[in-house]
């Protein structure tokens, strides 16, 4: 299971996306490579402004100018992705890579019921009629667990609590059995209670369906019980990638480590917690060499001259001087 | 006078003194459809129970953390605390204390919220922002000891000096959110209610303000009402602990206990539903249902409709808070 299979269904290697400012371009995401499987779930962790969402973008086909791809490739089952036409890419999106954000009502047409809406995207994908759509609509809607789905099929969203309204929205990103999905923070906007029931939900469904899932959070417990994999992102690079268990247990990279340790703890009430001082580099002002280097307790002179890579491995971190098990640079 | 004062004077120790008192508070809402278009409908008017006959005490030098689900009233509350809402019903006094100035009075209260986005004036320099409470308060009486007072306080909070003539959007959100503290630590403040200070905070930021937050309660005996959902911060925040639902505490008491004996069913839900990197299960059972609307909450016990230990008693009968060991429980069954 740690391995990827031999076919990766999303295969992501060096990606640079840039964007071309007033003071020249900024690069935001510098050298992202990583692969999911079929039916996994990798998590994408890291600060805000680390890259997470970008990355999802890019996958699906979303940045908007400025920004742009100045770099690597995007596979999809085998079939490059990135330099698609626009039509093309429409196209492979909702059928192939469904995509669920933070917030529910930007996916939601707020006038529209939204069985119409799930059938309208049916009718889009697929070659049935409207009954047979209409038909799957419901039967979405009861198997993201909404209650009462034959009324409620005929509901607008601005009747639906906020958990409801995400159930919706992964019913509408399944319309078309995608292979793959982008969930950007899906439950940071719900209760506690209804987090819980949405990770179940997209866990189940990469059971059931073998869909494959790129999971943005930021929230560490969600990776180690819902991701087969996790990534940690920092200042535009992924720093470390690995099973979620070794990642989360045993980090190998300073930046990762410093992360897990500065998470409270709900079994025992502790003086102090870890901190890493300082903060995440603006675009504008990455250091040369590592650049965690200006935070990191491990940093020698070889760290501010040398940009470790990140090997392609199980576990693996981009650091020179990495504190665990992983494959290093 | 005098009394108090040597009262006051005995009990310094952290934690020994009472400095609020809340008794029985409500706040309720009348969110109904104006009164023409109701006579026309036949509707009746609908009250929102933000609040239910809430009672707490803080002590001095202490963490006093509230935690619940979005609506169930924390915010609502700490309005009350700070002022900024009425009771309905009910009362909320501040005890007299010998402030850290030698004076003696109610504490000076301030709150710290979630967004620190929104609550820094953007067109003010952060020097002026943090200067203004000390000039209105007339706390200093020259210019010169009011910057040198916003340069301390700058200090305190792990800013810099040079940082006074910056401008809000110069700083990243775990810096606003130290501005806003040193904003609040300059008007003297005793008891700060701090409503999910760091929720909007990554987890690394999130560790460097609760750390500071921390030793400045250290520092200077600060008191704390701690707002958040997030159950591993309010951990480590906290004193004393009271798990709201449906606008009333259900579960309150001495953290540790609560954490380490949850005897109310939504209490052990919560933290059995919350996911753990500690100690990972991937097997979680999430919580069934949803919060029901306070407009209507269901008869009897508000949390039966989610309980599994839930009899019929619960779906007529309202639980009273009762004390059960050290803790406050509202549940038949507990
Ligand atoms: N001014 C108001 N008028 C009507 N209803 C209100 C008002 N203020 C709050 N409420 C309602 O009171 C209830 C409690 O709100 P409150 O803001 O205290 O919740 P909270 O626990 O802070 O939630 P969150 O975690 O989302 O911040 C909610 O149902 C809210 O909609
Ligand atoms: N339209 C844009 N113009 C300039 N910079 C942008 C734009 N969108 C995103 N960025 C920058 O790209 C970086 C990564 O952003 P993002 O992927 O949204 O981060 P995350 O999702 O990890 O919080 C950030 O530094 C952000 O400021
Ligand atoms: S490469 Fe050097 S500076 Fe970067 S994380 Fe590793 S030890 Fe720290
Ligand atoms: S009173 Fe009944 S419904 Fe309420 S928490 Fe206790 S057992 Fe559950
Ligand atoms: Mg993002
Ligand atoms: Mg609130």
């Amino acid at each position: 299971m740690n391995a990827p299979a031999a076919q990766p269904l999303l295969s992501v290697r060096d990606l640079r996306i840039v964007f071309d400012g007033r003071h020249g371009p900024l690069t935001a995401l510098d050298g992202v490579s990583f692969d999911i499987a079929p039916g996994e779930i990798l998590g994408m962790v890291g600060e805000s402004g680390a890259g997470k969402s970008l990355t999802g973008t890019a996958v699906i086909g979303l940045l908007d100018p400025p920004g742009r791809i100045a770099g690597g490739e995007i596979h999809l089952a085998g079939q490059r992705i990135d330099n698609l036409p626009a039509e093309a890419m429409r196209k492979l999106r909702g059928r192939r890579i469904g995509a669920i954000f933070q917030d529910p009502l930007t996916s939601l047409h707020p006038l529209l019921k939204v069985g119409d809406q799930l059938v309208e995207t049916i009718l889009t994908h697929l070659p049935v009629s409207r009954a047979e759509a209409r038909k799957r609509a419901l039967d979405l809607l009861k198997e993201v667990g909404i209650p009462a789905a034959e009324t409620r099929i005929d509901h607008f969203p601005h009747q639906f609590s906020g958990g409801m309204r995400q159930r919706v929205v992964i019913a509408l990103a399944l319309c078309a059995e995608p292979s793959l999905i982008i969930a950007d923070e899906p439950t940071t906007a719900l209760d506690v209670s209804i987090q819980a029931q949405i990770t179940t939900l997209l866990k189940r469904l990469c059971r059931e369906h073998g869909t494959a899932i790129m999971l943005v959070t930021h929230d560490m417990g969600v990776i180690a019980e819902t991701a087969d994999r996790v990534a940690v992102m920092y200042a535009g690079r992924i720093v470390e990638i690995g099973p979620a268990e070794g990642v989360t247990r045993r980090p190998s990279h300073p930046y990762t480590a410093g992360l897990m340790a500065s998470i409270p703890s709900v079994h025992a009430r502790h003086e102090h917690l870890n901190q890493i001082d300082g903060a995440m580099p603006r675009l504008n002002a990455i250091p040369p060499g590592c650049a965690f280097n200006p935070r990191c307790g491990k940093a020698e002179a070889f760290c501010r001259e040398h940009k470790p890579g990140l090997p392609l491995a199980g576990h693996a971190a981009a650091c020179h001087f990495p504190l665990k098990e992983a494959v290093h640079a | 006078m005098l009394d108090q004062a040597a009262t006051l004077a005995s009990a310094r120790v952290a934690g020994d003194d009472i400095i609020l008192d809340v008794a029985a508070a409500c706040c309720r809402f009348d969110v109904s459809a104006p009164a023409l278009s109701r006579l026309f409908s036949h509707e009746p008017r609908r009250i929102l129970r933000a609040v239910e006959n809430v009672s707490l005490t803080v002590r001095r030098g202490t963490t006093f953390s509230i935690v619940g689900e979005s609506g169930c009233g924390k915010s609502t509350l700490a309005r009350m605390v700070v002022g900024l809402q009425r009771p309905t019903e009910g009362k909320l006094s501040f005890r007299d204390i010998r402030r850290a100035d030698g004076t003696i009075g109610p504490p000076r209260v301030q709150m710290i919220f979630q967004d620190p986005y929104a609550s820094l004036n953007p067109r003010w320099r952060v020097g002026d922002i943090i200067a203004e409470p000390i000039r209105e308060l007339k706390l200093r009486s020259d210019e010169a000891a009011v910057q040198q007072r916003v340069g301390d306080l700058l200090e305190v909070v792990g800013l810099s000096r040079t940082d006074a003539s910056r401008y809000p959007h110069a700083f990243s959100g775990g810096q606003r959110q130290r501005i806003s503290i040193a904003r609040a630590l300059a008007t003297e403040a005793d008891f700060l209610v701090c409503d999910e200070p760091t929720s909007a905070l990554d987890v690394s930021v999130q560790a460097q303000i609760l750390n500071l937050m921390v030793r400045l309660q250290k520092e200077f005996g600060l008191t704390y009402l701690f707002i958040s959902h997030n159950l591993s911060v309010v951990r480590h925040m906290s004193d004393d602990l009271a798990i709201m639902y449906l606008g009333r505490f259900v579960e309150a008491g001495p953290a540790e206990q609560v954490f380490t004996r949850p005897q109310h069913p939504y209490t052990r839900l919560l933290l059995d539903t919350i996911p753990d990197v500690e100690q990972p299960n991937r097997e979680r059972r999430p919580m069934s249902g949803e919060v029901p609307s306070p407009i209507s909450p269901p008869a009897g016990c508000t949390f039966n409709p989610r309980c599994a230990q839930a009899a019929d008693r619960c779906r007529v009968e309202r639980p009273e808070l009762r004390q059960l060991g050290g803790v406050e429980v509202s549940c038949h069954f507990a």
